[in-house]
């Protein structure tokens, strides 16, 4: 077992009323090593809060958070996130974005680059290696956002909504090209998102949160054969795992609106 | 006539003008051209400025009870309200041949670097410090906004009873004058960071000394060399102002003593040095903002 969450909850306070907020509650979740597990649920149910608290951002209310039996309380380099934003540091270029993570990790930069050089290959971004972050499509930068997350080998990959801001055609190739790095490196991994297509094509398994306070409401195992394709999107069996996933999640969003109106913020 | 409907005459798409490679040279040329037109037309405007200048002293020279065209009658003003470019030119010689000018910028030059210079440091310095640390800003605070709002030249009197009418009291003025700029945009590049990116760096367990290097320092450069810019300008007038008020030498107290002795075309002069000066300063830090930005995007 890799990551294990029990019980897990998490508050925060609104900045303007302070009033106190309960963004998740009472989640158990476990992950296994080579995983790759995705997140959906309505939009507000504490999903990318979640992943937060896996990395070690935002700390606990209850329960527990272990990756390897160990508690996560902040920030390591057994986790790396790939952000909503592409969030490129814009006065670095391509491979100085890539080798920021080592950077903080004090890695010789020698070391670095060649890493660099090889993550730049795998995520398709051959000779872009000293592009300006201002000078790539959307798309670009959020491969330079997955280089950043893999340079550092974490064990655990988080990636929250990374494909949310891409136009339809865009989304589809990074899916694609996602699983094609993802087989490559075979990292367990965490990944959020509210397109329910987008989590069953890439997961093993997808776990659907109910609306807030977040908590695990249905699993689903995705046994569909590796490697997939995006043609796999249109079969029955695919659509099948794609009707009961937002079957649940329309359920929730009703009742969240109908019985718990205050929850609706 | 034979020829008219010969398909060989209709060209195919791979055989337009502009796929040719002497048009695309001609294009390339014509771009060329293009991007040096703001400055010839600059140029020009200003070659024609200074020509109708010259010219109301031909008319002067001509006819000094000024001339009519139709009903309209122009009178030239007299040497003393508009020396002419070429008196401007003269005045400048005699400056030169003295051996006055180079004492004047001399001093001028002392007091506006070292004044703006040491304001440029420590403001840079002060606004990152502000900027980072919460409560040096509240601390600090009261007196900035105090300062900032207060022009300093009124402090002129205070600085030459403490440093004396020498190039001590117009540092201080140049000094006080250019540091509030740098400070206030420096704190706000540093305020302004992008939370986006603040959130990758602690992610990837960055430091507090890290995140302030690789984020915040980076990031408020811009605002920075917004701040020397405004600087330049505040600068300049303290060098000036603080000369007209009281000094020996420099070029403020030249065209201070020109103007109490009626000689316009030293004071003409004395203004275009000191635009001189803050058009190299400008120059300078444009240069220095096109090496530190090359990753801005380039407006097109």
């Amino acid at each position: 077992m890799k990551l294990e969450a029990r019980q897990v909850g998490i508050r925060y306070r609104r900045q303007r009323s302070g009033d106190e907020l309960v963004a998740v509650r009472g989640v158990d979740l476990s992950v296994a090593e080579g995983e790759f597990v995705s997140i959906v649920g309505p939009s507000g149910c504490g999903k990318t809060t979640f992943l937060n608290a896996v990395d070690g951002l935002i700390p606990l209310a209850e329960g527990s958070l272990e990756l390897d039996g160990r508690d996560i309380t902040a920030p390591g380099p057994d986790r790396a996130m790939v952000f909503q934003q592409p969030s490129l540091l814009p006065w670095r270029t391509v491979t100085g974005n890539i080798t920021y993570g080592l950077e903080m990790q004090h890695r010789q930069k020698a070391e670095s680059r060649g890493v660099a050089a090889k993550l730049v290959e795998l995520v398709g971004l051959q000779g872009f290696a000293d592009a300006w972050p201002s000078e790539l499509s959307g798309g670009m930068q959020q491969r330079v956002n997955l280089a950043r997350a893999l340079a550092t080998d974490p064990e655990l990959l988080l990636l929250d909504e990374p494909f949310a801001a891409l136009d339809a055609q865009t989304r589809e190739t990074m899916q694609h090209e996602l699983l094609r790095v993802w087989s490559a490196t075979r990292k367990t991994a965490i990944f959020i998102t509210h397109d329910i297509a987008e989590a069953v094509y890439l997961a093993d398994r997808v776990i659907v949160f109910t609306a807030r306070p977040g908590r695990v409401k249905l699993e689903l195992k995705i046994d569909l054969p590796r490697p997939r394709d995006l043609r796999l999107k249109r079969e029955a069996r695919f659509v099948d795992l794609e009707r009961t996933i937002w079957e649940t999640i329309r359920e929730e969003v009703l009742n969240s609106e109908t019985s718990r109106p205050q929850a609706v913020a | 006539m034979a020829g008219m409907f010969d398909p060989g005459a209709i060209a195919t798409p791979a055989e337009t003008q502009w796929e040719r490679p002497q048009a695309r040279d001609a294009r390339a040329r014509e771009a060329r051209v293009k991007s040096w037109e703001p400055k010839i037309i600059g140029l020009a405007a200003v070659i024609v400025f200074f020509a109708a200048w010259q010219g109301v002293g031909f008319i002067r020279a001509a006819s000094p009870e000024g001339v009519s065209l139709g009903p309209f009658t122009f009178v030239p003003p007299p040497p003393l309200f508009l020396p002419t470019p070429l008196e401007i030119v003269a005045a400048y010689q005699v400056y030169v041949q003295d051996g006055r000018i180079w004492k004047d910028i001399a001093v001028s030059g002392q007091e506006l670097l070292i004044g703006y210079v040491s304001a440029a440091i420590l403001g840079i310095f002060l606004g990152l410090m502000i900027g980072w640390y919460a409560r040096l800003r509240y601390a600090l605070d009261p007196f900035i906004t105090f300062l900032y709002a207060t022009p300093r030249i009124v402090l002129l009197p205070l600085f030459i009873i403490w440093f004396g009418i020498g190039v001590e009291s117009k540092i201080a003025v140049v000094f006080l004058g250019a540091i509030f700029a740098v400070v206030i945009n420096t704190a706000a590049g540093v305020r302004n960071l992008d939370v986006n990116l603040i959130k990758v760096a602690r992610s990837f367990g960055a430091s507090d000394l890290a995140l302030f290097r690789t984020i915040a320092l980076p990031g408020s450069v811009p605002f920075i060399l917004t701040g020397l810019r405004l600087g330049i300008g505040h600068a300049l007038t303290g060098v000036v102002v603080g000369e007209l008020v009281a000094a020996q030498f420099g070029v403020g107290q030249m065209m201070a003593v020109a103007g109490a002795t009626f000689q316009s075309a030293k004071v003409f002069m004395g203004l275009f040095i000191i635009a001189g000066a803050g058009m190299a300063m400008t120059f300078t830090l444009q240069w220095l903002e096109s090496r530190f930005e090359a990753w801005r995007p380039r407006p097109n």
